[in-house]
């Protein structure tokens, strides 16, 4: 029986040499599972991304319903406008967690588009260093412009003021 | 890409009455075109097109048979029981998971092409047959063993109908693959867990008699694990068994989230 045994083709045995195989390497590529995480890191991220959906739903459409529906509608959209919203603290807690839960949303998405699309670590790595970047800039920036916003600056030249400012400025002097 | 053409007759399939015409099963000629990959000869996978003659009863089973046996007997697929039980022979047939032995020709629209390739996002060895590997180290690793405390019982564990029912869709998996290798998560970089270790771990944390649900529940609280499902349906299209899938692995996460909170 053993005799009959055909062998690799090629491959040369000696008298009574058990057939080898092809010198090849092996085609099987070591597959390497990454360490396993001990955190609840994910299942919040998960969590979040339903809660704020639903709370953005709330805030965005409610955004849109007092902006271009309510009162005068589009035609009422101007400086004075956002500048009066924005004087009143309810607007301003509005809008900071309008923009906050967006920005986080919207960062966790890609960052789990990256994660998902990305095959190399170093891609994801300067993916994601991009991402958190534009992610800071925009919420330390948005921040501080809802928190810090002057219509009437102080020392600001006349003619680069809205006209309510002119009003309240042009009355001091006479008064 | 090559074309080879088998005719056959296979007549005891045709009809029982050799003269008369009754009972006669159509035949038609169908070209398989399938994804062929030799490591010894091959640097890239390749298409290579077989027309072989089939009647409507032949699957895509019998037609690849029929490749091998009689046209290339170097075309290497992997099958065992040939009747959709033993999980051997799933691959990406018209670019959707199934097994070969469960195709029907007449349903894969045999006036054009059918394209045959290895299941995806798993390292093909030759042809149509893929390394299994990674696919069965996750199904390890959720434990898909009973895991109990205290001292056996010296009868068998009695259960429930409704408890048993509770995860009895999930025990129809055959670890075909068919599911893990259509989810575009598990295409990445092959990390996630698939849904199929995850339908495994659910057949046990589902089960009234196991004790060991904490444990895979924290095994798929992983960074590859639930929470990476993107929801697509790919698995619960793809399960030959019809196993719901995705609910499966909502299942999990609910359980997940209903202990951690």
């Amino acid at each position: 029986m053993t005799a009959t045994l055909p062998g690799p083709v090629g491959a040369t045995s000696g008298a009574g040499a058990v057939p080898t195989s092809p010198a090849l390497d092996s085609p099987r590529s070591p597959y390497v599972r990454n360490k396993p995480t001990r955190s609840n890191y994910e299942m919040y991220a998960w969590l979040f991304m339903r809660l704020s959906g639903v709370l953005l739903v709330v805030l965005v459409l409610g955004h849109l319903l007092v902006n271009l529906v309510m009162g005068d509608g589009i035609n009422q959209i101007d400086f004075a406008f956002v500048a009066g919203k924005w004087a009143s603290p309810f607007w301003q807690v509005w809008d900071l967690a309008m923009l906050w839960l967006a920005m986080l949303h919207g960062t966790n998405g890609v960052r789990t588009i990256i994660n998902d699309y990305a095959e190399r670590t170093a891609t994801r790595l300067w993916l994601k260093l991009g991402l958190y970047t534009a992610f800071t800039v925009t919420v330390v920036l948005g921040t501080l412009v809802i928190f810090t916003f002057d219509p009437c600056p102080v020392g600001a030249s006349a003619d680069l003021l809205p006209e309510f400012c002119g009003t309240t400025s042009a009355a001091t002097p006479l008064g | 890409m090559s074309t080879t053409t088998a005719v056959l007759d296979d007549a005891a399939r045709t009809s029982t009455d050799s003269k008369g015409k009754a009972g006669e099963i159509a035949g038609f000629d169908v070209t398989i075109r399938v994804r062929r990959y030799d490591p010894e000869k091959d640097t890239e996978p390749h298409w290579e097109d077989y027309t072989v003659s089939a009647y409507s009863t032949d699957r895509l089973l019998d037609a690849l048979h029929k490749i091998k046996w009689e046209i290339d007997g170097s075309l290497t697929f992997r099958r065992s029981c040939a009747h959709g039980v033993c999980g051997s022979d799933a691959m990406r047939i018209n670019g959707r998971n199934r097994l070969a032995c469960k195709a029907l020709l007449r349903d894969l629209e045999p006036s054009k092409p059918i394209t045959v390739e290895a299941i995806k996002g798993l390292p093909v060895e030759k042809d149509l047959v893929v390394d299994m590997e990674p696919f069965f180290q996750s199904y390890r690793e959720i434990m898909p063993f009973l895991i109990t405390s205290g001292h056996e019982p010296t009868k068998e564990r009695i259960q429930s109908q409704h408890d048993r029912e509770r995860f009895d869709d999930t025990t129809k998996c055959i670890l075909c693959a068919a599911c893990t290798s259509s989810c575009p998560v598990f295409w990445t970089d092959g990390q996630y867990f698939g849904p199929a270790a995850i339908v495994n771990a659910h057949r046990f944390i589902f089960d009234s008699r196991d004790e060991g649900s904490d444990i895979r529940l924290e095994v798929l609280n992983d960074r590859e694990g639930v929470w990476r499902c993107r929801t697509t349906f790919n698995c619960s299209e793809a399960c030959p068994r019809g196993i719901e899938v995705t609910k499966a692995i909502a299942e999990v996460k609910q359980a997940l989230l209903t202990r951690k909170l």
